[in-house]
């Protein structure tokens, strides 16, 4: 039977692309590889992972720099092809500055580094990403980042609700001031999603958590169902 | 050519380190100061052709790269010499 495709992105100043890449081992088993920030060809791979990381150093902005890299050209060639991007924290910064996903990423509210477990409300059960989740359901994932303060305009956030694009949201405790506490956000058609928090690292109980385990098999459930549904058509 | 570019924070849009400033500055004796908003300064250097070419491609510079509209605006001054 063939095998899914995983590609682990990975950028000058990306550090959390080694635990995606186990992630996807540990969770799914399926093949993974890294692929450097200058390749120009993600034809071979069915799902495309954006790690969380300091891409270029964070200079001018979070994933601003990332965001021109080779590669690019073809996260936004699979992400128009319906193939599953996933953004986590740097990597959520990326697909926005990229446009690949509205909004922005700003400062906490706080100013501080908030490096810490959250509980998540899975707001949007039928993506990609989170098809394994019951609609409503609390996960427990950590958050790390500095500058995960959502925001978008009232406009847009009226269209992300009408849309169903809201994907996590923080439950209790909004840990750095994002507009209606928004965690997560996909991509009109649901095949791109970002979140800052990292299920990555929530994917064994060893870690505290094995909530985010969910994700990677909710993608290959995606992808299975597409795929069974060409053999058979 | 050399241009200034000035990339501000949106109005609409939360500042937390200006307002932290804002804060400092309070304890510091400056209660006068009712609000403060932090951006970014540029000093870029440009051969063109005339002014207007100039102006073209910084406004194509910010909106591409060195500003993020979703939540800053920009501007910029040009010196020919």
């Amino acid at each position: 039977m063939t095998r899914m495709k995983f590609a682990v992105l990975v950028f000058p100043g990306s550090n959390c692309d080694l635990d995606m890449f186990h992630a996807v081992q540990d969770t799914v088993g399926e093949q993974v590889d890294y692929v450097w920030h200058t390749a120009d060809d993600l034809s071979a791979y069915d799902a495309i992972l954006v790690p969380g990381g300091f891409s270029y150093g964070d200079y001018l902005r979070c994933g601003s720099i990332a965001r021109f890299a080779p590669v690019m050209a073809e996260v936004h060639r699979a992400a128009e092809a319906g193939k599953f991007v996933l953004g986590v924290c740097n990597g959520f910064q990326i697909l926005t500055e990229a446009g690949l996903l509205p909004g922005a990423l700003i400062r906490n509210n706080s100013l501080k580094f908030r490096c810490h477990p959250v509980d998540l409300i899975v707001e949007n059960a039928r993506t990609a990403f989170t098809n394994a989740y019951a609609q409503g359901e609390t996960i427990r994932v950590p958050i790390a980042h500095g500058e995960g303060n959502y925001y978008v305009d009232d406009e847009t956030l009226s269209r992300l609700k009408k849309n169903n694009q809201i994907v996590f949201r923080y439950a209790g405790d909004n840990p750095n001031g994002s507009v209606d506490n928004i965690a997560g956000v996909c991509s009109e058609r649901g095949n791109v999603v970002g979140m800052m928090p990292h299920p990555e690292r929530a994917v064994s109980e060893l870690l505290g958590s094995k909530d985010g385990a969910r994700m990677f098999t909710s993608v290959l459930n995606a992808w299975r169902e597409r795929h069974g549904a060409a053999i058979g058509g | 050519m050399k241009a200034k570019v000035y990339v501000t924070i949106k109005e609409n849009v939360l500042d937390p380190q200006g307002n932290a400033v804002q804060g400092a500055l309070h304890t510091l004796g400056f209660g006068e100061v009712s609000k403060v908003r932090i951006g970014k300064f540029m000093e870029i250097e440009l051969e063109a052709a005339d002014r207007a070419q100039a102006e073209e491609r910084l406004r194509s510079m910010c909106e591409k790269l060195l500003a993020n509209t979703v939540v800053e605006d920009y501007r910029f001054e040009l010196e020919v010499s």
